[in-house]
């Protein structure tokens, strides 16, 4: 989104919102993160989605999924617990339901996230959603439990989550966005992992692991005992990791976590973001994706910054 | 459908030890059916408050909500002229479009409040309105006499006995010998369950669950249902009797 203002001296000063993600541009950076915007459907009653960059739809799998018991969220300071389980309906009916849904009231290219609990099924996945043309990227989340190995997430080793690409990347030409857990020792060596597996993009970051109790009953909140942690929160953690990730690594990160302003928005990018995930806001505040995208201008004025892209690790 | 908007607190006051009565004003057009609910920003808490609507005309809305945590305890230090951030119109609410011409409502503890709007709407129908309302002690009885006051037959049972016929709502409604060909119930999931068990008669459940969002983006709220998965928060809280999987 270009918007043009007339600043007091008579000139216009164009706040150039647009970036570039693996050869595509979106008109601004501001993407609710996967699981918090469903397939768009909820939101599209309390605002025209299509003033968005993009977003990243929600984790589908396989094979339908209930996802895990309930209660599946707990309140936290500064942010939340969920333990969903990556409830959905499953990919067959996500391209027969959701996309042609999806087509009548976002006119862009949406970006998918995909997971799986084997090589297999993320390839699965991805061959199938290759096909479809709204799709514009594929977020691959490797912080899945691999079934084979005891459950182990594939995000917790690099091995793994080059493995996942390497099987993803020769299914489809679509760019991949592998999605990193922070539940790690060591982050950029699983990033640079991707990278070599020939990933086009990072994500990062999904949730922490996280835990409540509920004193009165003396047993956890959520039925699953523990679920992801993300909120304003985490976004410190989320910052210093884009940043670590964005030094290593040459290809273009996808910051998330904890962000809920437009300032969040920039600073996220001056670490090392290219384009910018909006997720536990949205659930808090219906409009906080849209209200992100539209104070980005007036920020980008007061900090004397015309063309986002110049900011981009610019830390 | 479902709005974001700011309401002004012009009452907020004790019916019990640890119930309370908040009347908000403000755009109530959102607000449909009996049994919705509102979700509610509070200052320093991440996750709004779901709080069943108890009443609502044009421009005002009443919510009943019982001081269970540190949310609610906030709530209940509030004062009259304040403002609130709320979602209103969320949920599916109570049906009244049915051929029910003697219609039960059962209510237990907080539960009880989605109740009394979905009375109203019955006698507007012209339907006469029996009510059953369950409570574990005395002390916690509210709103029996509003009920009368509007127009219904109303009986309380007490889990102590301390008032009205001592028991459950399903001892109430044995015991009572009610006539009545559908029912709407609302209250915590054993009483619920046992009614759904105890009755015969056709009917629509109010369920209550830890929510994310409130208008179906987290999925934080979905259960199982014959007809497939719901979200209590889009889908319900108000399943009919016969979709029902426990």
């Amino acid at each position: 989104m270009v918007e043009n203002q007339t600043i007091r001296d008579g000139a216009a000063l164009q706040a150039d919102t647009s970036v570039e993600l693996c050869g595509l541009r979106l008109d601004n950076p501001v993407v609710p993160a996967s699981g918090t915007f469903g397939y768009g459907y909820e939101f599209k009653d309390f605002y025209d989605i299509n003033i968005l960059g993009s977003f990243s739809f929600k984790g589908t799998t396989r094979e339908p999924r209930f996802g895990n018991p309930t209660p599946r969220i707990a309140e936290c300071t500064a942010g939340m617990i969920n333990s969903v389980g990556l409830q959905n309906p499953g990919i067959d009916a996500v391209i027969r339901h959701e996309l042609p849904r999806l087509r009548h009231f976002f006119r862009k290219p949406v970006i998918a996230n995909i997971s799986g609990f084997s090589v297999e099924e993320y390839a699965y996945c991805c061959e199938r959603i290759d096909k479809q043309e709204q799709v514009g990227i594929i977020e691959v989340n490797v912080s899945c439990p691999n079934v084979r190995h005891g459950g182990m997430s594939f995000g917790n080793s690099p091995e793994t989550a080059a493995e996942v690409t390497r099987a993803v990347k020769a299914v489809t030409t679509k760019p991949v966005f592998v999605k990193l857990s922070p539940n790690v020792t060591d982050i950029v060596s699983i990033a640079r992992a991707c990278e070599e597996a020939g990933a086009d993009g990072i994500s990062l970051i999904n949730t922490l692991l996280g835990m409540r109790i509920d004193i009165r009953r003396r047993r956890p909140v959520i039925a699953n005992t523990m679920g992801g942690f993300s909120g304003p929160a985490v976004f410190p953690l989320a910052l210093r990791m884009v940043y670590q990730v964005s030094k290593a690594c040459r290809i273009p990160v996808m910051g998330c976590g904890g962000v809920q302003s437009a300032r969040d928005v920039i600073e996220m990018m001056m670490a090392g973001a290219t384009a910018v995930q909006v997720g536990a806001a949205n659930l808090v505040n219906p409009y906080a994706s849209k209200e992100i995208v539209e104070a980005l201008p007036g920020e980008m004025r007061r900090l004397g910054i015309e063309r986002l892209t110049d900011i981009i690790g610019i830390a | 459908m479902y709005k974001k908007g700011i309401y002004r607190i012009e009452a907020n006051e004790p019916l019990t030890e640890t119930v309370w009565r908040m009347r908000l004003a403000g755009d109530t057009q959102w607000i449909t059916a009996a049994g919705q609910f509102v979700n509610i920003a509070l200052e320093g808490k991440y996750l709004r408050r779901p709080i069943s609507v108890c009443d609502c005309d044009e421009g005002t809305l009443t919510l009943i909500y019982k001081v269970v945590g540190e949310g609610t305890e906030q709530m209940s230090r509030l004062e009259a002229g304040a403002e609130l951030d709320l979602l209103t119109g969320l949920g599916n609410g109570f049906s009244t479009n049915n051929n029910a011409r003697r219609p039960l409502l059962v209510g237990g503890g907080v539960g009880v409040p989605p109740l009394y709007n979905l009375a109203r709407r019955l006698l507007a129908e012209g339907k006469p309105v029996e009510v059953v309302l369950g409570f574990n002690t005395a002390s916690e009885v509210f709103y029996e006499e509003e009920f009368r006051a509007l127009g219904c037959h109303v009986t309380v049972a007490t889990a102590d006995g301390s008032r009205g016929v001592e028991g459950f709502v399903t001892t109430a409604i044995a015991a009572a010998g009610l006539n009545f060909d559908y029912f709407y119930a609302c209250g915590p999931l054993p009483m619920l369950h046992a009614l759904y068990n105890a009755v015969e008669q056709d009917g629509q459940l109010s369920f209550e669950e830890r929510m994310g969002c409130g208008f179906g983006a987290c999925m934080g709220c979905t259960c199982k249902t014959k007809y497939g998965n719901k979200r209590i928060c889009r889908e319900g809280p108000v399943l009919q009797k016969g979709e029902i999987i426990w």
